[in-house]
C-alpha cells in the first residue's frame, strides 16, 4: 500500500513534469514539424537562470520562477528567427538533428562557463517543503505544487487552444498548414508565437522539475530522450497525447524504480519499444494533411 | 529480390548516371593505403590514436551505408557497434582469441541485432523511428550493464589478450601490429562496402531513399530494401566494434551509449551523407579536432562543435566533401 501510493505521487509528479516540458515540442514537432533536440537545454537554461536569481540575487521563489521563464523566452526568439525557420518542415530530419544538437553543445558549454560543472540548486521556499497530510499519509507539499501546477497548464492549454482566436488558428494550421495560409492565417506570426509557448512552457517546466530532475550541464542531453519519447509515444501536436503519455511514462518509470530497481531502465526502453510497435504513430495521432 | 530488380532498370540506369560522377573515385583506396602507411611512419607515438581513428572510420562507414544510402536516420547506431564489441569480448575472454575469428564473430552479431530489430522498427518513420533505434540501443546497454557475469557490467570487460594475427603477428605494446590490422581491414572493408553500393542493391537503395513511391510501383519492396542494408551497416558496425575490442583489449558500456551514436551522425554528416570516403574524411576531422581540443577542456569542445555543427547547417548542407567538391569544379572551370 505504502509502495503503491508512493508510485502514484511520485509518478504523477514526475509524468506532470514530463508533461510540461514535453507538451511544447509536441506542438512544434505537431506544427512546425522539427525535431527540436535543444528543447531540453531550453528547460535547463531556465533553471539555472532561476537558481541564480535565487541563490546570487536573493529573489523569491515566485519571481525568480516568471523571470527565468521571461527570460528565456527572450533569449530564445531570435534563434527562431536566426536559424529554426530555415529547418522548418518534415523533409530534412538531419538538419533539425544537427542544428538542434550544436545549439544544445553550445548552451552547455555557457552554462558551465557561467554556472560551472556543479549541480545547481533551486531552494524552495517554506511554503513548499514541507508536506502534506493525505488521511494516513502525507506527501510532499512540492509534488502536490508541482501537480496542482500541472492540472493549471493543461487547463490553461486547454482554454488557450479551444476557447481563443490564436487556438483556432493554431489547430487550423495544424491539420492543414497550406489550407490555412491561403485563408489568411499568417503562419510566420503563429510559428513564432507557437516557438514563444514551447520556450515558455520548457521553462516553467526546467524550473518546477529541479528537484526530479537535478540541474548540471549534461541536463540538456541526459533528459531529452525523455521528452522524445513522451511526444512519440503520445503523438505530435496532441496535447491530450502529451498529458496521457507523460503520466503513463512517469509512472512507469517510477514504478520500476521503486519495484523493479536493478532493471529499471530495461523495463522502460522495453516498454517504450512494445508501444511505440503497437502505435507507431503516438496514443493519439493528430492526422497531419 | 532479382525478380523485383529485373523491373527496375531503366530506373537505375537513370540513377547509375547521376550518381556515376560521385561514384567514380578511383583515386581513394591508393590515396586511403599511401595516407595510413605515411601515418605509421609520421607518428609512431599516437598510433592508440590513429587505431581509434581507424576502427571509428569502419563505424562511421557502417552509418552511412544505413543513413546515407537507405535514408534510415537513426540516432542508435551504436546499438550495432556495442553488438559487435560484446559478442567480441565475451568470445575472447572465454572460448577463442583467434583475431580474425572475433572479427567475424562480431559481424555475424552486429548483422544478427541489425537484422531482428531492423524488421521489428523499420516500419516506423520520422520521430518514431529515431526514438525506436534509441530505445533499441538503450535497452542493449541497460542489459549489457546487468548482466554482470558476462559483460562486467559497468567495469566493462578486460583482459582480452587476441593471439597473433594468422599465427605471425603478435599484437606488440606499442600498437603497430594493432594499427596495421586495423588499417587493412577498414581498407578491405571499404572495397566491400564500395562494391555494395554500387551493386543493382544498392542503387535500389538510393532509389527507396528518394522516392519509396516509385520504387514500389515499380515493383520493388522498399521496407526488404532498407532492412537488408540495415543489416549490412549492422554486420560493417558489429565488425567495427570486434576492430575496437580486438585492438584495445577492452569493452565498455559507452560502446553502446547515446553519446556514440549521436557523435556518429555528427561525423558522417560533417565528411558528407552518401559518400563513402565521405565517411572517412567526417571522422579523421572530427576526431583530430576533438583530440585537440578535448586535450584543454571538453566544454570548450562541445561550444566548438556546436557552433561548427549550427555551421554546416547554415552554410555548407553537404559536409566537407560537398564544398571541397564545390570548390574543386569551381577551379576546374577557371582553369579551362
Amino acid at each position: 500500500m505504502e509502495t503503491i501510493l508512493g508510485i502514484a505521487v511520485d509518478g504523477v509528479a514526475y509524468g506532470t513534469i514530463l508533461f510540461i516540458i514535453s507538451v511544447g515540442l509536441s506542438v512544434m514537432l505537431g506544427l512546425m514539424r522539427v525535431v527540436n533536440l535543444a528543447h531540453g537545454a531550453f528547460a535547463m537554461m531556465a533553471g539555472y537562470l532561476a537558481s541564480y536569481g535565487m541563490q546570487s540575487l536573493g529573489l523569491p521563489y515566485g519571481l525568480a520562477l516568471l523571470a527565468a521563464i521571461l527570460l528565456t523566452v527572450i533569449v530564445t526568439l531570435p534563434l527562431e528567427r536566426l536559424l529554426y525557420r530555415r529547418i522548418y518542415g518534415g523533409n530534412n530530419e538531419l538538419q533539425q538533428v544537427l542544428l538542434t544538437i550544436g545549439l544544445t553543445f553550445v548552451i552547455i558549454a555557457i552554462a558551465n562557463y557561467s554556472f560551472g560543472p556543479t549541480v545547481k540548486r533551486i531552494p524552495l521556499p517554506d511554503l513548499l517543503s514541507g508536506s502534506v497530510s493525505l488521511g494516513s499519509k502525507t506527501i510532499p507539499l512540492h509534488r502536490a505544487f508541482v501537480i496542482g501546477l500541472g492540472a493549471a497548464t493543461i487547463l490553461g492549454l486547454w482554454l488557450l487552444l479551444e476557447r481563443t482566436n490564436f487556438g483556432v488558428r493554431l489547430r487550423a494550421a495544424v491539420d492543414n498548414p497550406a489550407m490555412a495560409e491561403a485563408l489568411g492565417i499568417r503562419t510566420e506570426r503563429l510559428y513564432t508565437a507557437v516557438f514563444a509557448l514551447s520556450t515558455g512552457l520548457a521553462a516553467l517546466g526546467g524550473v518546477l522539475g529541479a528537484e526530479l530532475l537535478p540541474l548540471d550541464p549534461y541536463y540538456a542531453i541526459r533528459y531529452i530522450v525523455l521528452f522524445l519519447a513522451v511526444v512519440a509515444v503520445g503523438g505530435a501536436g496532441s496535447i491530450l497525447g502529451s498529458v496521457v503519455a507523460a503520466l503513463a511514462l512517469g509512472i512507469l518509470d517510477t514504478a520500476g524504480r521503486y519495484l523493479v530497481p536493478n532493471f529499471g531502465e530495461f523495463f522502460f526502453s522495453a516498454a517504450l519499444i512494445l508501444i511505440l510497435f503497437r502505435w507507431p504513430n503516438g496514443f493519439f495521432h493528430r492526422r497531419a494533411a | 529480390m532479382r525478380g523485383d530488380l529485373m523491373r527496375l532498370p531503366a530506373f537505375l540506369e537513370n540513377h547509375r548516371a547521376r550518381w556515376g560522377s560521385v561514384l567514380g573515385e578511383p583515386a581513394v583506396l591508393p590515396l586511403m593505403i599511401g595516407a595510413g602507411i605515411l601515418g605509421y611512419f609520421l607518428f609512431p607515438e599516437d598510433l592508440g590514436l590513429l587505431t581509434r581513428i581507424l576502427t571509428m572510420a569502419l563505424y562511421i562507414l557502417s552509418l552511412d551505408l544505413v543513413l546515407g544510402y537507405a535514408g534510415i536516420a537513426t540516432l542508435g547506431h551504436a546499438a550495432l557497434f556495442g553488438a559487435g564489441a560484446y559478442a567480441a569480448g565475451i568470445m575472447a575472454v572465454h572460448i577463442v582469441q583467434d583475431p580474425l575469428l572475433l572479427l567475424l564473430i562480431g559481424t555475424l552479431a552486429g548483422g544478427l541485432v541489425a537484422l531482428i530489430t531492423g524488421a521489428l522498427i523499420l516500419h516506423a518513420h520520422g520521430l518514431t523511428l529515431l526514438m525506436l533505434t534509441i530505445a533499441v540501443a538503450q535497452l542493449l546497454q541497460s542489459l549489457a550493464n546487468k548482466w554482470r557475469e558476462l559483460t562486467g557490467g559497468s567495469d566493462g570487460l578486460s583482459g582480452i589478450d587476441p593471439s597473433p594475427v594468422l599465427g605471425l603477428f603478435r599484437f606488440d605494446l606499442y600498437g603497430r601490429t594493432s594499427y596495421l590490422f586495423a588499417l587493412v581491414v577498414l581498407i578491405v572493408a571499404y572495397a566491400i562496402a564500395r562494391r555494395i553500393v554500387r551493386s543493382p542493391f544498392g542503387l535500389a537503395c538510393r532509389g527507396v531513399k528518394e522516392d519509396p513511391l516509385r520504387i514500389a510501383a515499380l515493383g520493388g519492396n522498399p521496407r526488404r530494401y532498407l532492412v537488408v542494408m540495415y543489416t549490412v551497416g549492422g554486420a560493417f558496425a558489429g565488425l567495427a566494434g570486434a576492430l575496437t575490442t580486438v585492438t584495445t583489449g577492452i569493452v565498455g558500456l559507452d560502446s553502446l551509449g547515446f553519446t556514440l551514436s549521436a557523435e556518429a551522425v555528427v561525423m558522417l554528416v560533417l565528411g558528407g551523407t552518401g559518400r563513402l570516403y565521405g565517411a572517412i574524411i567526417g571522422t579523421v576531422a572530427f576526431m583530430t579536432i576533438h583530440h585537440i581540443l578535448a586535450a584543454t577542456d571538453p566544454f570548450h569542445w562541445m561550444l566548438f562543435i556546436g557552433l561548427f555543427l549550427i555551421g554546416i547547417v547554415l552554410f555548407a548542407p553537404g559536409g566537407i566533401t560537398a564544398v571541397s567538391e564545390k570548390l574543386a569544379q569551381r577551379l576546374a572551370r577557371r582553369g579551362t
